[in-house]
């Protein structure tokens, strides 16, 4: 049984069909690319993954469980995160309410039932996430708006990684990055999958793809049309699947 | 992303006050300008005279200040103080209610409206302005029905206490006012509903992907602003000893210019309740200060409603500078 299994899965918005029946494997410790033109289908995708989307057909099941009419909470909860591509913060809230977002630790006020959110613990542990990551940020009281494109990435990574996943699903997450902070995620990548953890990259950049991901899963127009290792593949083959330069029958599908 | 860091460089962690100094400094210059030009001003039954007056809108602006967190508006509120309060007196004086039982009749008929609103705004995906533009006439003309138009007068002496009371000298809506703004001020700052209505209004995609209930939230939300509406609707029923189906008309441009004047972005993502209360108290101080001097109340509904295109303005021009 692999970590996340995709099968068949379709979503159309009104009369667009967008997936037309993706199936697609990630297991345990695997970094998978998922590279596709614009409009391919790979954030819809990745949407159905954390239940923003509802699926039109097919399944997910994750861990053997079955994540169809679940909500983001719920899949959250289930040890799947993802990085959006914008990044999906609350602009004007700190950055430790950002990290700590949907899943503040709360306290007893007074002994009484009601709970309230623990603030220092929340900073506490905001501030301790962003050390690991070694990010370098000003405070994590600082509103998230504030902070430079680079610095804002950090705080999505570092939200993403807080409650111990066990899939990361990272939609473009280097394209805000200067060249030298690509280098950190990319390394960041790998010390995820040393932990067991699996990572899907949606990315641009073939070279970061090419650089550590295990497998690389080529969208077009809704559809799979290449899944093949990395050391299978080159370069050349994945742009041409990308660009459609390549008839279906001759796909390198080594799987 | 590095490791390396100068703690000489490193800026001081900031801090959220809970209310805009520039708020607190109008209301401060208010207060000045108007001790300067009446004597009477700051003597203490002044003082308890502008809370008194301002705690029907002030306790209408916290509702509205959850709302407009959550980048809502609810322009019903008036219309549902009158509602509430006719509905309050009548289960009184016809159905024969008790007065406690009452005064759950005029919270619960504002909570209606109000969750109706809600409801109708989020599964029918139709703009907050329209949906609460809609409840703004329906519920005011229920309101009439309900009377044939004529005040429902004389109400239990108990009740009327809770709007004409003086326990230890201080009028019992200043103390209703400022209570209610107490817990309001709990629910939105320190629990995760407050804290869940403010990031709704700052990035609501982002609080549907990390997994906040939004569509549920947001009608809560509306649902208390309805409540919060009916308390200010059994305030103004037990001040005037009389269920007033006109009662609270336009309130609502008041309280969402209190709101603003407090601080809260009219379009979300930051808001405080004693800011509201600040802003209330302006626009109390404001129309006493009116009043002190005599200026017809014609005048002051310009002066309202000039004073929230203002506070807008200028919260606009701030944050345009604080996004350089």
């Amino acid at each position: 049984m692999s970590l996340l299994e995709i099968s068949d899965v379709e979503k159309h918005f009104g009369p667009v069909q967008v997936l037309r029946g993706v199936s697609l494997t990630v297991e345990s410790g695997e970094i998978v690319a998922l590279v596709g033109d614009n409009g391919a289908g790979k954030s819809t995708l990745m949407k159905t993954i954390t239940g923003v989307h509802n699926l039109d057909g097919g399944t997910i099941r994750f861990d053997g469980v079955s994540l169809a009419r679940k909500e983001p909470g719920e899949i959250r909860s289930l040890g799947i995160e993802m990085i959006y591509q914008d990044l999906a913060l609350a602009k004007l809230q700190d950055v430790a309410s950002n990290i700590f977002l949907g899943r503040e630790p709360t306290i007893r006020f007074l002994g009484t039932p009601i709970r309230i959110i623990d603030r220092s613990r929340t900073e506490r542990e905001a501030e301790k996430m962003i050390k690991k990551l070694g990010a370098r940020l000003p405070s994590v009281t600082y509103a998230v708006g504030e902070l430079s494109g680079g610095q804002q990435q950090s705080v999505a990574i570092a939200r993403a990684l807080t409650f111990n996943p066990k899939l990361v699903i990272m939609d473009e997450p280097t394209a805000a990055l200067a060249v030298r902070e690509v280098e950190h995620v990319l390394e960041l990548i790998r010390t995820l999958r040393a932990q067991g953890i699996a990572v899907i990259l949606i990315s641009h950049r073939l070279t970061d793809v090419f650089a550590v991901c295990d497998r690389i899963v080529v969208l077009r127009q809704g559809a799979v049309i290449a899944d093949d290792p990395t050391r299978n593949t080159s370069m050349n083959a994945v742009v041409a699947h990308i660009v459609g330069a390549v008839e279906p029958a001759h796909q390198g599908n080594a799987r | 992303m590095s490791t390396e860091s100068d703690a000489a460089s490193v800026p001081p962690p900031r801090r959220r006050s809970v209310v805009r100094i520039e708020s607190l400094a109008v209301l401060a210059l208010f207060c000045g300008v108007l001790s300067f030009l009446s004597p009477y001003f700051l003597s203490v039954a002044n003082i308890l005279n502008v809370l008194l007056a301002t705690s029907v809108i002030g306790v209408l602006a916290y509702g509205a200040t959850f709302v407009i967190a959550a980048a809502g508006i609810d322009l019903s509120l008036g219309s549902v103080l009158g509602l509430a309060g006719v509905a309050g007196a009548l289960s009184m004086n016809q159905l024969g209610l008790p007065w406690p039982a009452g005064v759950l009749v005029f919270l619960a008929a504002g909570a209606a409206c109000g969750c109706m609103n809600g409801l109708i705004v989020t599964l029918g995906r139709i703009p907050p302005f329209i949906v609460t533009l809609g409840t703004l006439g329906v519920a005011r003309g229920l309101a009439l029905v309900l009377t044939n138009g004529a005040p429902v007068y004389g109400l239990d002496p108990a009740f009327v206490y809770l709007g004409q009371g003086r326990p230890a000298g201080i009028p019992t809506p200043v103390i209703i006012f400022l209570g209610v703004g107490a817990i309001c001020h709990f629910v939105l700052s320190y629990t995760r509903f407050g804290k869940y209505a403010v990031v709704i209004g700052d990035n609501e995609s982002a609080a549907r992907a990390m997994g906040i209930r939004v569509d549920r939230l947001r009608v809560a939300l509306y649902s208390l602003a309805g409540l919060l509406a009916g308390v200010s609707g059994l305030l103004f029923a037990a001040r005037t000893n009389a269920g007033d189906p006109t009662a609270g008309v336009s309130y609502e441009l008041t309280a969402i210019t209190a709101t603003v004047l407090g601080g809260t972005n009219l379009f979300g993502g930051r808001a405080t309740i004693f800011g509201t209360l600040v802003g209330a108290l302006i626009m109390g101080v404001l129309q006493n200060g009116l009043n002190l001097m005599a200026v017809s109340s014609f005048y002051q509904q310009i002066l309202i409603g000039v004073v929230l295109v203002l506070a807008v303005w200028l919260d606009q021009i701030n944050q345009r500078r604080a996004k350089r």
